[in-house]
């Protein structure tokens, strides 16, 4: 088996006093789709600006085809980076640009390319996701979904090796996130890519990928294929699943006792 | 008593704090210029936006302010019997101080609101580190062309505040009360020297245009992404703007016009 693309070592991570990561190995292998899951605020995205090379771990490694994220300096770092796509939650175009330029923004500022060429290649990466005929269009003119897929269209711009999704399907309506999530899988086959979504709609998740990490209070608390997933008796997962409320992890925040706090007057 | 003086020690190290924060970032400007000359469509875009928009209400207020001088101008002077003298101090009054102040002012308040608006929903909407995932480096392209947009344009829309000024007093003192032309104009010319006077205000005017230009940019960066973030980072940018014009103003006046 090859070298994986992307592999966390022991990965630790904090803002400040605020313990995020405490110790994540996970590795995502050449061409699969893998999703990292977990609620809210569990330090997912985090991992995503990890590996971007956004922010640096306060512990352990974080490998992008055989290269120290962390140890890079500027330079390299941006080299490295033309190789990787990000989508943002909520598609981070461009707002002074239209649609077409947005898309054409990566290959003017990193190719010499030609502008017929440019043009061409726009073209096609809007067409990949159905989107030619809206290359005149504002940012502000899109949907929700219409915006996402343009800013797919931009992560593919210069055919990355390793594409990132922050939370691709929030606040989708139905048709539109099952777009996305096909887009995710037939891109990442097309491209000969890896992918990496961060997320945290399971059913979307179970359809598409090849590979589940959940993590939960700064640790990788499960793993395994979609099927084992389905079928795992793992509490965490299985509150994860169903959505329930309680469970491993609590409905309450920690807080001190009840009563003493409405009689005390303190929380 | 301790209270005060905590919050008096705290207030002047953040002061220096952001201070510090800015001259570094002042120098990253200048380091990443390079790039964005290189691609001079981007500054001449911003150059349109922070100047060209700025033309309207930038001559519609010299001419207002040179009109009020004139009237004032005319009644004080008239008093002396000097009322020739008019276009003298219209003149030195709008070249040495009023043009480079008010301009500026009116700068900060027109194009530098604009660019902390225009940076700081930048980093709201994720644009920013979007492109800097995109291996672009966001202060060369974003940042630098802003800065230079406003660094240019600042004593180019001074010197048109100054002519427009210039232009009001004529009319006032020349055309409604009747100051002789050919006075009102020789006077002006033999009063104005053109290193001291013209030139002195011009230099002002652009080192307010960097004083602009860098605070609209840093507030707009440096901003907390929020819908708050951004208005407060926009009145920050009009208030120090205009506190910063005017104690430059100051300080230059004092080195440069001492006539002792």
């Amino acid at each position: 088996m090859s070298e994986p693309l992307v592999r966390l070592e022991n990965v630790r991570f904090a803002y400040g006093e605020r313990m995020i990561l405490r110790d994540i190995s996970l590795s995502i292998p050449r061409g699969q789709v893998v999703a990292i899951m977990g609620g809210s605020g569990c330090g997912k995205t985090t991992l995503l600006r990890l590996i971007g090379g956004q922010e640096r771990a306060v512990g352990g490694r974080v490998l992008v085809d055989g290269q120290d994220v962390g140890a890079l300096d500027r330079e390299d770092l941006y080299a490295l980076r033309r190789r990787m796509g990000m989508l943002f939650q909520f598609g981070a175009l461009f707002t002074d640009m239209t649609v077409f330029d947005n898309v054409a923004f990566p290959l003017r500022e990193h190719t010499d390319l030609p502008p017929e060429l440019i043009n061409d290649l726009v073209l096609m990466k809007l067409h990949a996701v159905g989107l030619r005929g809206a290359a005149q269009l504002r940012p502000g003119e899109l949907s929700g979904g219409m915006a996402r897929r343009v800013a797919l269209a931009r992560t593919i711009a210069l055919d990355p090796m390793l594409l990132m999704y922050d939370e691709p399907f929030t606040g989708l309506d139905p048709i539109s996130l099952g777009v996305i999530g096909q887009l995710i899988r037939r891109l990442n086959n097309a491209l000969g890519a890896s992918s990496l979504i961060v997320t945290h709609d399971i059913q979307e998740s179970l359809q598409i990928v090849d590979y589940i990490y959940f993590i939960s209070e700064g640790r990788v608390v499960a793993e395994g294929t979609p099927d084992e997933i389905r079928k795992t008796s793992d509490p965490f997962v299985h509150q994860f699943v169903h959505a329930e409320a309680d469970g491993p992890v609590p409905f309450h925040y920690p807080a001190g006792d009840y009563a003493t706090a409405l009689v005390g007057g303190a929380g | 008593m301790g209270d005060v003086l905590r919050k008096l020690g705290s207030l002047a190290v953040n002061g220096v704090w952001q201070l510090g924060f800015i001259a570094r970032f002042f120098v990253l400007i200048l380091r990443y210029s390079g790039q964005s000359f290189l691609r001079l469509h981007l500054t001449i875009r911003e150059l349109y936006f922070s100047g060209v928009m700025s033309l309207l209400i930038i001559l519609v207020s010299g001419l207002f302010v040179g009109l009020v001088l004139g009237l004032q101008g005319y009644e004080i002077l008239q008093r002396y019997g000097s009322s020739e003298a008019m276009g003298t101090m219209v003149a030195l009054s709008l070249l040495r101080e009023l043009g480079p102040v008010v301009a500026g002012l009116l700068f900060a308040s027109r194009a530098g609101s604009a660019v902390t608006a225009e940076i700081g929903l930048m980093k709201v909407t994720e644009q920013l580190k979007a492109m800097d995932m995109m291996a672009v480096n966001p202060i060369a392209r974003v940042v630098a062309p802003r800065f230079w947009g406003g660094v240019v344009s600042m004593p180019l829309l001074a010197a048109l505040f100054s002519t427009m000024g210039i232009f009001g007093g004529w009319l006032i003192g020349v055309v409604f009360i009747g100051v002789d032309d050919g006075a009102f104009w020789s006077q002006m010319r033999a009063a104005v020297d053109f290193r001291y006077d013209v030139l002195n205000g011009v230099f002002k005017s652009t080192v307010f245009g960097v004083a602009v230009a860098l605070i609209a940019v840093f507030e707009g960066y440096d901003c907390v992404p929020t819908a708050e973030g951004v208005s407060r980072a926009i009145t920050r940018t009009v208030v120090s703007s205009a506190l910063a014009i005017l104690a430059l103003d100051f300080v230059m006046t004092s080195f440069m016009f001492r006539g002792l």
